[in-house]
């Protein structure tokens, strides 16, 4: 415990909430300044406990007393976070990421249950606009860190939304079974292969736990990942993280399609939050052929790059080269064999030449459903910039995340063709970062994220 | 050295001359392209002239221009595939065009043209002569220069390009041979001596020599290029094979032999290939631009010899070879655009000024002995270059 030479706060007892009828009236403003993210007592203080009850009710699982708080002034801005599935796969992209793989570092299954368990109740308070903890940024004990760390007080909730997945290392290690895990790896959950090209660093690559949380805003992304690492302290440590600031994709047909860094249109054609009968075609993995892969069902699969764009080389390529190695056009986005934008491209009309307009080697042709045995993937990547490389070149490019079915036959046949065969990727981009993750369906009011894996 | 083990891009510029020449660019045409139709990348004062291609019409807004750069937009309203073009007055010598235009699409059609009466032409569908209409270019004062003697200058800069390919790649026949037989017979000391000095022969022509897609990677393969099951051959197999990592097990006397063998096989069939690769002046300033992209994904980063760490030998030879294709073009460019032409020699001179700096004997330093500031220091003159020189192509051909 910290001392308190000079009389501050009363220092509670550890682990209780004794202190969240007392709230110091220095530390408390007692007004709505900050509704939206202030803890329980802030609005106790003004009477309003009932309202929030019912809310409450349903969270009060472990460590949830936080996400009781307020809602935020009702609106649009909050994602439910509970649900059948996870929210932030179908959900319209958000425009802003911040995306952290973890390394487990207790093997301890308890431990792992309770983190999942206050992560989920961290998650949900988040989502919902909402303080971690107890007593929030500001309402806590005078002579201790807050709970939470403040910086997205005053915002909304930003349409904030945290998606958990888990690599093939929190199953097993070095051949060995962790937490128990034995039997319960979906089979679909495969170490990716080595593609041409690859130029994988190891810390950027991998880890046991994936958390996306996307947000309109930056700050409320960044807090997210912020609370759930601090929470994790002691029982996990991160292992990388990715900032975007761009989504390069559109998963609603309400959505315009966003431009890449190559300033190009990106995801045109990808599945929509509307396609319902396709996503579960392409996206919602389903029980498997194992009883121990059934906690799957109603999930999917996460696939990261991080993929190095060459940006100034991009930029001194004639716009003819740039157009034919993507196959539309720059402007409207349009397939090279004409019409608009959402024009299906005709992969069979020819030039002059006798050469297909939208050519062999082109980006569309290589990405395209019809070229990949119908296999279509739900996009949500975004653009990212990691400053500069030390030689006055950016470090730019796409953080590429698409959730699938079954990477086995949704991802690894397409990227292999790619690595091979698109000029744009081998002229212009790098794979320097990549993982796989096992993303489990939602969670219900009172359960927590990957129960079913724990059954 | 940082931990990195990045791809050595293949089939880099090979592919992009595939593209060049597979959409058949004629010496003075550069096809654009863009939907918008108030972009005006030709710095005229009037906009882009609209003309509209259906399937049996070509409506073009104007019957008259100043001289100087002109802009046709070219919109497809027709079903078909369609073409446009610029005719000289008698009909037949294409002045510049607009090729595989799908429907619904538009491109910029962007020309320089002198003085002079010419006729344009849509081609719905890309067959027979088009729908013609008389099309005249006032004096404007801005004269585009129309050298009869440019073409000649043009072709002449083509020739000598061919000629120095050949001349390359005899060499590197004749070096790949004696670098194999010394591999082969495990002289290895020989072998290293003979490794980076008979390479800058394939580093010169690179964007000729990667047009082969079957070839490169089974020549210039980088370990972290293959995909699982590929066998793995060529220069940077014996790379690593002379100059072994920690832990690495070296190959045996029956494997060495193997891989000379075909590393010679695979190189003559370049060479009787690259006898009938047609060139142009677009190659020649695609190639060069390329050859420098080149130098800044690979060599300046030190990842295309992560072995041997000879990059600067590479990095010299393809400098050079982006010079020799720079001054076969220099007198069309100066007749063009003599402050470009001047702009490249300076670049090219303080790039080569740097290089020289880090000669050693007959080769270079090795990468890894490069100080972080000099490794800095030779990437801005790298990028320096490259940007000009991606306007070499433009300037030649429009």
């Amino acid at each position: 415990m910290s001392g308190c030479p000079f009389g501050g706060g009363q220092q509670p007892p550890a682990g209780t909430h004794s202190d969240a009828s007392e709230a110091s009236p220095e530390t408390s403003d007692g007004g709505t300044r900050r509704l939206s993210r202030r803890g329980l007592l802030g609005l106790a203080g003004v009477g309003g406990a009932g309202a929030v009850a019912g809310i409450a009710a349903g969270l009060l699982g472990h460590d949830a007393l936080a996400a009781a708080a307020a809602p935020p002034a009702a609106n649009d801005s909050v994602i439910p976070f509970f649900g059948d599935r996870q929210a932030g796969i179908t959900t319209a992209a958000q425009d802003r990421l911040h995306m952290a793989a973890f390394d487990v570092t207790t093997e301890d299954r308890a431990a792992l249950i309770d983190l999942l368990k206050d992560w989920t109740a961290a998650a949900a308070a988040m989502t919902a606009g909402r303080t971690t903890g107890t007593t929030g940024a500001v309402d806590g004990p005078y002579d201790a860190p807050p709970e939470d760390t403040g910086e997205a007080l005053d915002l909304d909730a930003g349409r904030l939304t945290i998606t958990f997945g888990f690599g093939g290392s929190l199953f097993e290690k070095d051949g060995k079974a962790r937490f128990g895990l034995d039997g319960k790896r979906p089979d679909a959950l495969i170490d990716l292969p080595h593609f041409p090209g690859d130029a994988l660093e190891s810390a950027r690559t991998g880890g046991d736990i994936v958390v996306q949380a996307c947000a309109d805003d930056p700050q409320v992304a960044v807090h997210a990942i912020r609370n759930l690492a601090r929470i994790g302290f002691g029982k996990t440590r991160v292992r990388w993280s990715q900032l975007g600031f761009g989504r390069t994709s559109s998963t609603s047909r309400a959505q315009q399609t966003a431009r890449n860094l190559f300033g190009f249109k990106d995801g045109t054609n990808n599945l929509k939050a509307e396609d319902t009968a396709l996503l579960d075609e392409h996206v919602w993995a389903g029980a498997g052929s194992r009883a121990g892969e059934a906690w799957m069902e109603g999930g999917s699969y996460l696939v990261s790059r991080r993929i190095r764009m060459h940006i100034e080389i991009w930029d001194r390529t004639s716009l003819r080269e740039q157009e034919g190695l993507i196959g539309r056009t720059k402007g409207e986005g349009a397939p090279l064999s004409g019409g608009k934008e959402f024009t299906a491209p005709d992969f069979g009309i020819k030039g002059n030449d006798g050469e297909p307009l939208i050519a062999m080697d082109s980006h569309v042709r290589l990405a395209h459903a019809d070229q990949n045995d119908g296999v279509r993937m739900l996009r949500r990547g975004y653009n990212y910039t990691d400053g500069s490389d030390g030689l006055g070149h950016l470090d730019a490019g796409l953080f590429f995340i698409a959730f699938v079915k079954d990477p086995r036959t949704h991802y690894v046949p397409m990227q292999m063709t790619m690595a091979k065969e698109d000029v744009l990727a081998l002229e212009y981009l790098k794979h320097t970062g990549s993982g796989l993750f096992a993303v489990p369906p939602g969670v219900k009011q009172g359960g927590f994220v990957g129960e079913g894996l724990f059954a | 050295m940082p931990g990195l083990t990045s791809p050595k891009i293949r089939r880099t510029a090979g592919a992009r001359l595939a593209v060049v020449a597979a959409t058949a660019v004629l010496p003075l045409a550069l096809a654009s392209c863009t939907d918008n139709a108030s972009a005006n990348p030709s710095g005229t004062t009037d906009g882009p002239i609209q003309v509209t291609s259906t399937d049996a019409d070509c409506k073009v807004s104007a019957a008259e221009a100043p001289s100087g750069n002109l802009t046709f937009a070219v919109k497809n309203d027709g079903a078909e595939v369609t073409e446009f073009y610029v005719l000289a007055e008698d009909g037949l010598r294409i002045v510049a065009e607009v090729e595989n235009i799908g429907p619904g699409i538009t491109r910029n059609l962007v020309l320089t043209a002198p003085a002079g009466k010419y006729i344009t032409a849509c081609k719905p569908g890309m067959k027979g002569d088009g729908i013609r209409a008389d099309f005249t270019v006032k004096d404007s004062g801005k004269q585009a220069t129309a050298d009869a003697d440019l073409q000649k200058l043009v072709d002449t800069g083509v020739t000598q390009y061919t000629a120095y390919v050949k001349d390359q790649t005899e060499q590197l026949v004749a070096g790949t041979k004696e670098f194999a037989a010394a591999y082969a017979a495990g002289d290895a000391a020989k072998a290293k001596s003979l490794y980076a000095a008979t390479r800058m022969h394939w580093e010169r022509i690179e964007p000729v020599a990667e047009s082969f897609g079957d070839l490169d990677p089974k020549l210039d393969a980088r370990e972290a290029d293959l995909e699982p099951g590929q066998k793995w051959t060529g220069w940077h197999r014996a790379e690593k094979d002379l100059f072994p990592p920690a832990g690495y097990k070296e190959l045996t006397a029956a494997e060495r032999a193997a891989i000379s063998k075909q590393l010679v096989a695979d190189t003559e069939e370049l060479s009787t290939r690259t006898r009938t690769v047609k060139l142009s002046a677009d190659k020649l300033g695609n190639g060069a631009k390329e050859l420098l992209d080149e130098v800044a994904r690979g060599k300046v980063t030190g990842e295309e010899e992560i072995w041997s760490h000879t990059d600067l030998w590479d990095f010299q030879a393809n400098v050079d070879g982006a010079r020799i294709a720079f001054e076969n073009l220099k007198p069309a460019l100066q007749q063009k655009d003599a402050a470009l032409a001047k702009d490249l020699d300076a670049k090219f001179s303080a790039l080569q000024a740097e290089l020289k700096n880090h000669a050693k004997g007959d080769g270079f330093a090795y990468y890894n002995e490069l100080s972080k500031d000099e490794v800095q220091q030779l990437s801005a003159l790298v990028d320096a270059l490259g940007e000009p020189l991606s306007k070499l192509t433009a300037a030649v051909v429009l």
